[in-house]
């Protein structure tokens, strides 16, 4: 069954023609080309659209039901007898109290900088590492590929005991380092690039190799430009996975000034009680960054989903 | 150096040249990996043959005894049933509305932008964001299903505070939340169906459901494999947004496997017997992965 490659094992030709089939998708996203799934049927169309849109609407409820409640005051948020409509119209009373109590602000930056680190350490290490399965020769190369695949099945949930009794004895607990290092360590993420490299020709490193490089110049120069795409497509993967991480983060830090977003926004309830306008405002500021960044980047991030979610299988 | 024998160059001080530069470049990971990995991995192993504990005294070894406590514990037994309760009821609806979802999207109807924002958007929310939103929808005098309910005139639900109800309250935001990423892996695989295929059906004259049935579906048999093999690793892992949500409550009915892991070992300061039971749980993943590696190899076969 050629013909069911998942996106993963086709990334590299896609790649070669990129502007041909990203012009077919959106040929098709537009409804552009003939329809081969729905047919010219009327009937289907409208009853595909329907089904969509109350799958839609279904999927949009409980975020717009949300974002009403942050605009509502205390009072309308708490009145069973004017749930859905404020009577005394919206305010964004919530939005400037959650903002000045400064906490929100704090977490995101901790999560700006937490994400951003793991990242950058994880694409690097996991990029380098892929290179040397992929394009070298040392002892042990093989054993120690097969112990990294193995490792894709641990849980890192199962490492949280000894991680935090790890930072224990280093004297790392409530550090940026305790939460940051343990993230980085991403064994599918090598696979992945590993196969990547695979699938890279050897022509062009032949080419610099004659011409004197070295094998710092052939990866940093030569074959990490030629794989931008994937690349952004692990950081990506990466960063939202870091940035919505929960357990570690929220075991290995206690000290308010240093917790990310998620788990920073959970003491929110605590703080708040029953004034359901401001939490809601909290989870709306808390929410906003991603998703402003999907819409501004959606195709990016569909495609990095598409390509390493599949954890390489 | 145009010469392809040039391999030694000036600088290179013969120690350099004694470690391969492969090596050089693996290291970065490969020391993260053995500290943040291997070695955890292993000082698990060994704290959960100790009595570990936060509090001052030394550990000392005790052999299988935390083993043999936590296959006599009910406690244990009970949170790994939920675990694997949640594993069914949820990956089975986020299989099934993912494929609904990207089938319907996928046929080109107009507004592609918005129900993809619509599916996958809750995906990208920090799991803190998702708790404080279903709180608030599931809050039984305010939140917004318990006032739909009584619109069509059926009876209010405590949704996380009734025994039976909580579980599926859970797995019913859990669904909303995490769908959309299975719903962008299938919609890459239908994009990926070869196009001859439906040509040829229409000249059979085929008709959309049939074509449904005998093209789109088959083609989709390996990707959905995948996607529900991925999808029951991440219900087992389950702990996040039921610690937030109910924290294991009422009555401890809705704890899964992890939650237990953190409850004994940080509430209860007993690494030892907690490091056990993260091993039993490491034995359910692997008896679970290796079950689809061998229906993945029989399949392909």
């Amino acid at each position: 069954m050629t013909s069911t490659e998942l996106p993963v094992r086709t990334a590299p030709a896609s790649q070669a023609a990129g502007p041909i089939r990203e012009l077919a998708i959106t040929r098709r996203a537009r409804g552009g080309r003939t329809n081969l799934t729905l047919g010219e049927n009327r009937v289907s169309r409208v009853l595909a659209l329907g089904a969509l849109a109350v799958l839609a609407l279904v999927w949009l409820l409980p975020a717009s039901w949300a974002l009403l409640t942050a605009f509502k005051s205390e009072a309308d948020a708490s009145d069973p007898a004017h749930w859905f409509w404020p009577r005394h119209g919206f305010t964004l009373h919530g939005f400037s109290t959650v903002w000045e109590r400064g906490d929100l602000p704090l977490w995101m930056l901790n999560s700006l900088l937490i994400s951003a680190a793991v990242t950058v350490i994880t694409v690097l290490v996991s990029a380098m590492a892929g290179y040397a399965f992929s394009r070298t020769r040392f002892p042990a190369r093989r054993p120690l590929f097969v112990l990294t695949v193995a490792a894709v099945l641990v849980p890192p949930q199962i490492l949280i005991v000894p991680w935090f009794q790890q930072m224990l004895t280093l004297h790392l607990l409530d550090t940026y380092a305790a939460v940051i290092l343990p993230q980085t360590v991403a064994p599918v993420m090598v696979f992945i690039l590993k196969k990547h490299f695979d699938s890279l020709p050897d022509e062009l490193e032949e080419a610099a190799r004659i011409d004197g490089a070295g094998h710092w110049r052939i990866f940093w120069s030569v074959l990490l430009p030629l794989s931008r795409p994937m690349l952004a497509a692990v950081g990506i993967f990466v960063f939202i996975g870091a940035w919505n991480n929960f357990l570690w983060p929220f075991v290995s830090t206690s000290d308010p000034a240093l917790m990310t977003l998620p788990v920073g926004i959970t003491s929110v309830k605590d703080a708040y009680g029953i004034q359901y306008a401001q939490t809601m405002a909290s989870a709306v500021l808390a929410a906003l960054p991603l998703v402003v960044v999907f819409v501004f980047f959606q195709r990016h991030i569909v495609k990095s989903v598409a390509t390493t979610g599949l954890g390489g299988q | 150096m145009s010469s392809p024998h040039a391999a030694p160059r000036p600088g290179a001080t013969p120690v350099r040249r004694a470690v391969p530069p492969g090596l050089l470049f693996a290291l970065p990971f490969l020391v993260l990996f053995a500290v943040f990995m291997v070695w955890p991995l292993v000082q698990g192993l060994w704290m959960s043959l100790t009595d570990t504990s936060l509090s001052a005294h030394a550990p000392s070894f005790i052999g299988l005894d935390n083993f043999t406590e936590a296959f006599g514990d009910a406690e244990m037994w009970r949170a790994l049933g939920h675990t694997v309760f949640f594993t069914v009821i949820s990956t089975v609806p986020l299989v099934l509305v993912a494929l609904v979802m990207a089938l319907l999207v996928h046929t080109g109807l107009p507004g592609q932008w918005v129900w993809r924002l619509a599916f996958f958007a809750p995906y990208l929310l920090p799991v803190g964001v998702v708790s404080l939103l279903w709180m608030w929808l599931y809050q039984p005098d305010l939140g917004l299903y318990n006032h739909l309910l009584d619109v069509v005139g059926l009876g209010q639900v405590a949704w996380l505070s009734d025994e039976s109800v909580a579980m599926w309250a859970i797995a019913l935001a859990t669904l909303w939340w995490t769908v959309g990423f299975n719903f962008l892996l299938y919609l890459a695989a239908l994009q990926a169906v070869p196009d001859h295929l439906y040509e040829a059906a229409a000249l059979d004259g085929a008709g959309a459901w049939r074509r449904l049935w005998s093209i789109t579906l088959p083609q989709l048999s390996r990707i959905t494999v995948v996607i529900t093999v991925l999808q029951i690793l991440a219900s087992l892992k389950v702990f996040d947004q039921i610690y937030l949500l109910t924290k294991g409550g009422p009555n401890g009915s809705t704890r899964p496997i992890v939650e237990y892991v953190y409850d004994i070992g940080f509430t209860g300061y007993r690494l030892g017997y907690a490091s056990a039971i993260s091993y039993v749980f490491f034995a359910l993943v692997l008896i679970a992965s290796a079950a689809q590696y061998a229906a993945l190899r029989r399949r392909e076969k």
